[in-house]
């Protein structure tokens, strides 16, 4: 049914004019309040947007400094004076960028492009030409005033580094927003020239280190010139962020490793806490908030070694010899050896019509586990993968997280490499060939490992079947000290091992430092009892000494201490460095004694302060480096 | 098959005021976003494909009878609904609003279509409802509450312009309809406690600190109150004749923020002055009285109603952006219709539009 009238009978046609007065009505103030702004008030309006015209400042808010586990600065923030151009203020502008070159002596091009880059923003908005100047560049320009009209010197805080290089693969680096992250849901409340963190921690806990901006409301006259502060609202300062790592233990860690490019990942056994973390060679983070010289840029992307590389996160290897515990763990919960199974090596072991060699060219003679651990004897671990067969050793491998990333809360971690059969289908369409299951074995062949990955692995034969996820952050606490976030251990997983699988691999590597013939011997400590495994993983087949440096051997060293009740792991990777028994164990055994010497185990040797006199009695210093060696280690080239 | 009439009854004036309209505001948009970043397409050419976008809507909307929508109007009104509860489960949080749905290939706003949908709803209640002299208490039952929930929903996100906007509409269409003196002097004594109990649990700190701001600018010339000055100054320095076409000191240095959005009309009002003001004025007021004479001219009670809540929607929209930007108003992000910048506003207006056409041209039909 259809209602053909208006409601109310006729009296929808009365309403309808109603409204339409009251709609005019209402039209009629809108008209009336712009007859009073635009005629009657008009001159009053006129005047103040000719001469007193608001400006906003923004305020750059100091981030959040990075911490240590005792507290101890990593990152702050530093004052740094930058020369801010106002566009409306500037009379000329070619003159001023003249000028501007050459009292600061910068190349004027830069200027020009830093200059176009903020055109399109609101003409009274400050825009930053050049930052980092000197207190001499500074007083120079307030010395110029006159001759540079619409020219500001602002402060604003940077990232100061406390110990230079640093952890700086660890801490990450800061750089200006670009295009794209303006335009993601992440930043969308950050502005074109802010800046923020570009890879690690500065990265990851962006959201936290970054605080709020503030800004200041100006008021200037006609000519743009500063009046009054109207307003202004603080800035406040970012979070705290406290890390798991140590401080003196990561500097041990970066010294031991000197030179040599390659990753230290220092854990706690129990906690899963990492106490070190550390990518060779680093580079300066502070460059990258300035003004990175081209010729430091150029020289870190043409260095062979990668300085920019975080190679603890990124780095992917062959696991080498070190596999060598995954396998052994494998064949011991398979049943398929013992402690008293013996294989006899003399020097290789023919496969098909494939010899596959063992370092040790003139063989091992009968080898036990023990032995084949201590000495790192590769035909041993030929047969026992033989008999495995490639995927009941992947299976192991996964248990203890190898293979998948751990999880470390930085971007762009990598996962490596198990291989299993159904893995190489997938990757390269063929059908996996028993004579590929051999070097796998003994970490070859496919197999792809992170250093995290094996400092995780270590620190689960350590603790004997707990899998912890990698932990970089402790907490975040705000300005006024409270605690925002407080992180606790978190196990990923178990691997469901016999405890008698443990003791049994244990023992092997604690023979591997500590027994004649062991190839660890480098990493001994006197007054702590230290386990491990060295390695030694090929870049090319059939590798030879002196050849060059891209084509030698990357060297592995993973450990334990103390050896009776497990606190710390640490796996060390050293690229290039041919033999994990004297690249990489010397520097495990450095970073070792450092954790203990901070503990109060190890006492510190008392350096000598003035020099021996004739007839005067010489102290005999604490440590290892004055203690005779009981046992020569085991010779260069031995350490698999 | 088409009907002849139809055509000779198209109502070319309503569609010439609305291009009118529109083109002043591209006109404008070009100016007011001279000074921003070259980045991508120009707003004014984005604003032109809009128009083009929303025409063609407008034109598919008065082809088909609009007698359809009223089967639809129950369903409409539901699914809408029940995508303003989604927005609030599962919406996208964008600057501390939760206003969109992610579609995959768009975000939606539903809170923007429920604007035309209650129009459609309260047309088809009051059409099939028997009144004799007004609204009752007892009759104000349903409607408040096909009203009070979008608007509350609407209000949750929050989105404090739109649920005010969806209620003056309802409000509007109550009062066309009608409603008893004794009722409405009820509903104003109960609304005093609600809006006492809304300022103090309902509303954000941030929308309370606008109305504060609104009574006294100065209070945060840097936040909220900054809007409000500079917009005055804006619209007062453009004096009798204006500063002229992409001359506005104010807009053309930026002091005005959003100024080719919600504050599109204060660089109009500083850029052409009083008398560019008037012509706007008066080309809104033709368009709103053109479209409550449709509604008079219509022959069914449906029809009247529809027309009656679009010209309410304009109304509102045009009442509350113009008052904001002169300071009579909080500021509350309501578009000016076919005028600020904004592919939604424009979509909306345009279907609105296209519903007045529809009805206007088919009133000779019974």
């Amino acid at each position: 049914m259809k209602h053909n009238i208006l409601p109310d009978d006729d009296g929808g046609g009365r309403r309808i004019i109603g409204l339409s007065f009251g709609a005019f009505a209402i039209f009629f103030l809108l008209l009336s309040r712009l007859w009073y702004l635009q005629v009657v008030n008009a001159d009053d309006l006129i005047n103040q947007s000719e001469n007193n015209r608001l400006r906003f400042v923004p305020v750059a808010a100091p981030r959040g400094a990075i911490l240590d586990r005792n507290g101890k600065v990593l990152v702050s923030n530093t004052p740094s004076f930058s020369v801010a151009v106002i566009p409306q203020d500037v009379k000329d502008k070619e003159q001023l960028i003249d000028n501007l070159a050459r009292y600061l002596n910068l190349d004027r091009n830069e200027i020009e492009t830093k200059w176009n880059k903020g055109q399109g923003r609101a003409k009274y908005y400050p825009l930053v030409v050049a930052s980092g100047i000197t207190r001499d560049q500074m007083e120079f320009l307030e010395e110029n005033r006159l001759s540079l009209s619409g020219v500001n010197i602002e402060m604003k805080p940077i990232r100061a580094y406390a110990n230079g290089t640093l952890a700086s693969h660890l801490l990450g680096y800061l750089g200006e927003v670009n295009e794209e992250e303006l335009t993601s849901e992440k930043y969308q409340e950050y502005n074109a020239g802010d800046y923020i963190g570009k890879s690690g921690i500065e990265r990851a806990w962006e959201s936290y280190l970054h605080g709020t901006d503030g800004g200041r409301q100006i008021e200037v006259d006609a000519r743009g010139r500063f009046l009054r502060t109207v307003a202004e609202t603080g800035s406040s300062v970012g979070n705290t962020v406290v890390l798991t790592v140590d401080l003196n233990l990561q500097k041990a860690a970066e010294e031991a490793m000197g030179d040599m490019a390659g990753a230290v990942v220092a854990m706690d056994v129990n906690t899963g806490e990492i106490l070190a973390f550390s990518s060779n060679p680093d580079y300066d983070p502070a460059l990258f908030t300035g003004r990175m010289p081209p010729d430091v840029w150029k020289k870190y992307l043409e260095d062979e070694r990668h300085p920019l590389e975080n190679k603890a996160l990124k780095g992917m290897y062959p696991p080498g010899s070190t596999f060598k515990i995954i396998t052994a763990i494998a064949g011991l919960e398979e049943g398929l050896i013992d402690q008293n199974t013996t294989v006899e090596c003399n020097g290789s072991y023919k496969f098909g019509n494939a010899t596959f060699r063992c370092w040790e060219h003139k063989g091992h003679g009968t080898v036990n586990l023990k032995r084949s651990l201590r000495e790192s004897c590769d035909v041993f671990y030929y047969k026992l993968a033989e008999r495995l067969g490639v995927n009941r050793i992947a299976a192991y491998a996964k248990r203890f997280g190898l293979g998948t990333p751990m999880g470390i809360g930085l971007e762009n971690e990598k996962g490596g490499i198990i291989p299993t059969d159904e893995w190489k289908l997938k990757r390269f369409g063929k059908k996996w060939f028993a004579g590929e299951t051999l070097p796998v074995g003994i970490g070859q062949g496919y197999v792809l490992t992170t250093p995290i990955q094996l400092a995780s692995m270590i620190a689960t034969v350590a603790n004997e079947g707990k899998i912890y996820r990698p932990q970089l952050v402790k907490r975040v606490v705000d300005a006024d000290g409270k605690v925002l976030k407080e992180f606790s251990p978190q196990v990923a997983g178990t691997t469901g091992l016999k405890p008698e699988t443990y003791r049994l691999v244990k023992d092997g590597l604690f023979a591997v430092v500590n027994e004649p013939r062991g190839t660890g011997g480098m990493a001994r400590l006197w007054e702590v009892k230290v386990a491990g495994k060295t390695g030694s993983s090929q870049v090319v087949r059939d590798s030879k000494a002196g050849m060059a440096y891209k084509y030698r051997d990357h060297a592995l060293f993973v450990a334990f201490a103390p050896y009776e009740k497990p606190e710390i792991a640490v796996a060390v990777v050293v690229e290039h460095g041919e033999h994990g028994g004297s690249a990489a164990a010397p520097v495990t055994g450095k970073v070792l004694r450092a954790y203990f010497e901070g503990k109060g185990v190890i006492k510190k040797p008392v350096p000598k302060v003035k020099p021996l006199q004739d007839g005067e009695a010489v102290a005999e210093p604490d440590g290892a480096e004055a203690a005779p060696a009981p046992v020569p280690p085991a010779p260069a080239g031995s350490d698999r | 098959m088409f009907d002849r009439r139809l055509f000779t009854n198209f109502d070319w004036t309503l569609l010439a005021v609305v291009l009118l309209i529109t083109a002043f505001g591209v006109i404008n948009i070009y100016s007011a976003s001279s000074s921003y970043r070259d980045i991508g397409t120009p707003y004014y050419l984005k604003q032109l494909y809009w128009i083009f976008a929303g025409l063609t809507l407008c034109l598919t909307v008065c082809s088909l009878d609009y007698h359809m929508l009223e089967d639809f109007a129950y369903w409409l009104y539901g699914a809408v609904l029940v995508l303003l509860v989604l927005v609030l489960v599962a919406g996208k949080t964008t600057m501390g609003a939760t206003r969109w749905i992610n579609l995959g290939f768009f975000n939606m706003q539903p809170s923007e279509p429920m604007k035309i949908v209650i129009i459609m709803t309260f047309a088809r209640f009051f059409s099939r409802y028997p009144i004799f002299k007004g609204l009752t208490l007892k009759d104000l039952v349903y409607p408040l509450l096909i009203l009070g929930m979008p608007a509350l929903l609407i209000m949750k996100q929050p989105d404090l312009g739109t649920a005010v906007l969806v209620t003056l509409i309802g409000g509007s269409m109550l009062l066309f309809v009608g409603v008893r003196w004794s009722a409405l002097a009820t509903l104003f004594a109960a609304a005093v406690p609600i809006v006492y109990g809304a300022w103090n649990f309902g509303l954000h700190d941030y929308q309370k600190k606008r109305i504060y701001n609104f009574l006294n600018p100065d209070l945060d010339p840097l936040g909220s109150g900054y809007h409000i000055i500079q917009s005055k100054i804006a619209v007062g320095s453009g004096a009798t004749f204006g500063k002229g076409f992409m001359q506005g000191t104010q807009s053309q240095l930026r002091f005005l923020p959003e100024q080719h959005t919600d504050f599109a009309f204060s660089v109009f009002a500083e850029e052409w002055g009083f008398a560019g003001c008037l012509l706007m004025l008066t080309l809104y007021l033709f368009l709103v009285l053109w479209g409550l004479g449709i509604a008079k001219r219509c022959n069914d009670r449906f029809g009247s109603l529809l027309a009656v809540g679009v010209s309410a929607m304009l109304f509102w929209h045009i009442v509350i952006n113009m008052g904001m930007v002169i300071g009579l108003l909080p500021v509350v992000g309501v578009p000016l219709p076919f005028f600020s910048y904004g592919g939604t506003s424009m979509v909306t207006s345009m279907v609105g539009v296209g519903i007045l056409l529809n009805i206007s041209m088919r009133r000779f039909m019974f």
